[in-house]
């Protein structure tokens, strides 16, 4: 199945960030309507449909399309790289020919958003909720001090991660915070869940996204330079944060990269850029060490050394990622996006030449883990 | 966000004797009388090797303070600053709880520090499971 897919379409909504004047429906199809216009493509070329955050069915319906086959995985941020995934296998098995997936979230404006509804017999309702972890400020956050202490991590060095971040934002016009930070600054910025600080938290956006994918056959007939799935992964741990096996490396995200890599053929040094979702300073900590970029307890080191900044060796959250470009909510969409840009070189801060891309993704805090293995050559 | 005046479980058939024991001061674990597994949360069979064969038992209500988090936003029922746990129970399963009876700030929440549950009502029907420093 390796290399019988291509991305031939991928856009954003035309406005990001504040858009208190569209409908989180309407995002879902201002995306894909320029998704279609970057492939070339009418809604009558599509046949098959994801989405999640909105129904499928009502994103079909908006957009006038019919397919033949549809998926609505939901599993949080990355439900986009399972979606791309079962999309390539249903492409593979012939059930569809030209996938639409489409991302839109009024995540900040709120505007004809759907609300998340825990019930309180549910087993988040009765055992975890109930102790006022009530959103994931409250709960992505809980099991990370244990990694800390154990590595011997301070505060000053997760600090880090935002800093660097925001460099990379500084040089995208499309980010949501530009302004350079500290050190200092994200160390005194409002404590939010100790040991966590506002600017170690991604930000409240709204916006949306999509991608098209079809056989690699005919993405060659595309209007944009294809851009081919190499390899990819998925796997699904535990929703409930006091459930996790493994505290300082969660299983699912472990296990969706490391299959994505072997699926791939792709070694470690053949990767030029990489996106790690990054919902707080903590979430890439994980995602580096997951996709096996470092051994264990070493991320920290590797973004305080600058190594994923610009100018090192492994650019990573290239666009300034959830914590300083975009976060609607579920961000995975727009770090395939990313992904995408520097692949197809249009990438605001372009890592020159990129053959290979990485983009892993986590999703419903500890719940899913998702990866791709992207380049722009067919392998 | 969760807009409500105060999170209250709701059980289910399968987490009743829970809920039941923590009103009567019990905290309630399940072991597998086939492979052995001691598990939470409750559920109607071994999450190990699915044998119905399980049995209820009261737990030591001991544990060590694995994680946590002290959050600084008040929501119902809850006043800032106030810790969100993971909590290792000496028999072996974790859980999320609050870390109570204590200041609520890093130099009295120390990793791997002994702890031992303790019971908050939240309604006639309802105690809620949380832990304070062992001894305290």
């Amino acid at each position: 199945m390796a290399n019988s897919v291509a991305i031939t379409g991928a856009a954003e909504t035309t406005k990001i960030g504040k858009v208190p004047d569209v409908s989180e429906l309407e995002l879902h199809c201002d995306a894909a309507i320029n998704a279609m216009n970057d492939a070339g493509l009418k809604p009558a070329d599509i046949d098959g449909v994801c989405a999640v955050g909105e129904y499928a069915g009502l994103v079909t319906l908006n957009l006038g399309i019919s397919p033949t086959w549809v998926d609505g995985t939901m599993v949080g941020g990355c439900s986009f790289f399972f979606m791309l995934r079962h999309a390539a296998a249903a492409i593979a098995a012939g059930y569809c020919k030209t996938v639409l997936i489409t991302h839109g979230e009024s995540g900040r404006s709120r505007v004809g958003s759907m609300n998340w509804n825990p019930e309180p017999y549910s087993l988040y309702g009765q055992f975890e909720l109930s102790y006022g972890m009530m959103d994931p400020p409250a709960m992505f956050t809980v099991p990370f001090l244990r990694y800390m202490k154990d590595y011997g991590i301070s505060e000053e060095k997760l600090a880090m991660v935002p800093v660097v971040q925001r460099e990379w934002a500084a040089k995208n016009p499309r980010a949501f915070a530009r302004d350079p930070i500290t050190v200092d600054d994200v160390l005194n910025s409002r404590m939010i869940a100790w040991p966590f600080r506002k600017l170690m938290c991604c930000l409240v956006t709204d916006g949306g996204a999509a991608v098209i994918l079809t056989s690699a056959d005919r993405a060659k007939d595309g209007a944009e330079k294809p851009v081919y799935l190499l390899g990819s992964g998925e796997a699904v741990e535990t929703p409930l944060i006091g459930q996790l096996s493994d505290l300082k490396s969660p299983r699912a995200f472990y296990t969706a990269a490391r299959n994505a890599f072997s699926s791939s053929g792709i070694s470690h040094d053949e990767v030029d850029h990489l996106m790690l979702y990054d919902a707080f300073a903590h979430t890439p900590v994980w995602g580096l060490e997951a996709t096996g970029f470092v051994e264990p307890g070493e991320a920290c080191d590797f973004f305080a050394e600058r190594h994923t900044a610009p100018g090192g060796k492994l650019p990573t959250n290239t666009s300034g990622g959830g914590l300083s470009y975009t976060h609607t909510g579920m961000y995975g969409m727009f770090a395939l996006q990313e992904s995408i840009r520097q692949l197809r070189g249009t990438a605001p801060a372009q890592v020159e030449g990129a053959k290979v891309s990485v983009c892993h993704g986590v999703g419903n805090m500890f719940e899913a883990g998702a990866t791709l293995v992207l380049s722009n050559e067919c392998g | 966000m969760v807009d409500l005046e105060r999170w209250i479980p709701v059980p289910t058939p399968e987490t009743k004797h829970y809920w039941d024991g923590a009103k009567a001061g019990k905290l309630l674990l399940q072991r597998c009388d086939d492979c052995g597994n001691v598990y939470f949360p409750p559920r109607s069979f071994c999450c190990k090797c699915c044998s119905r064969d399980i049995e209820i038992f009261e737990a030591s209500g001991r544990g060590i303070l694995l994680s946590y988090i002290i959050s600084h936003r008040d929501v119902p029922g809850y006043t800032a600053p106030y810790s969100i746990a993971i909590v290792e129970l000496e028999e072996g399963p974790r859980m999320i709880s609050n870390i109570v009876g204590c200041g609520q700030v890093p130099e009295a929440l120390v990793l791997d520090m002994p702890v031992e549950v303790t019971f908050l009502r939240l309604s006639d029907e309802i105690y809620l499971p949380q832990f304070r420093p062992a001894g305290a």
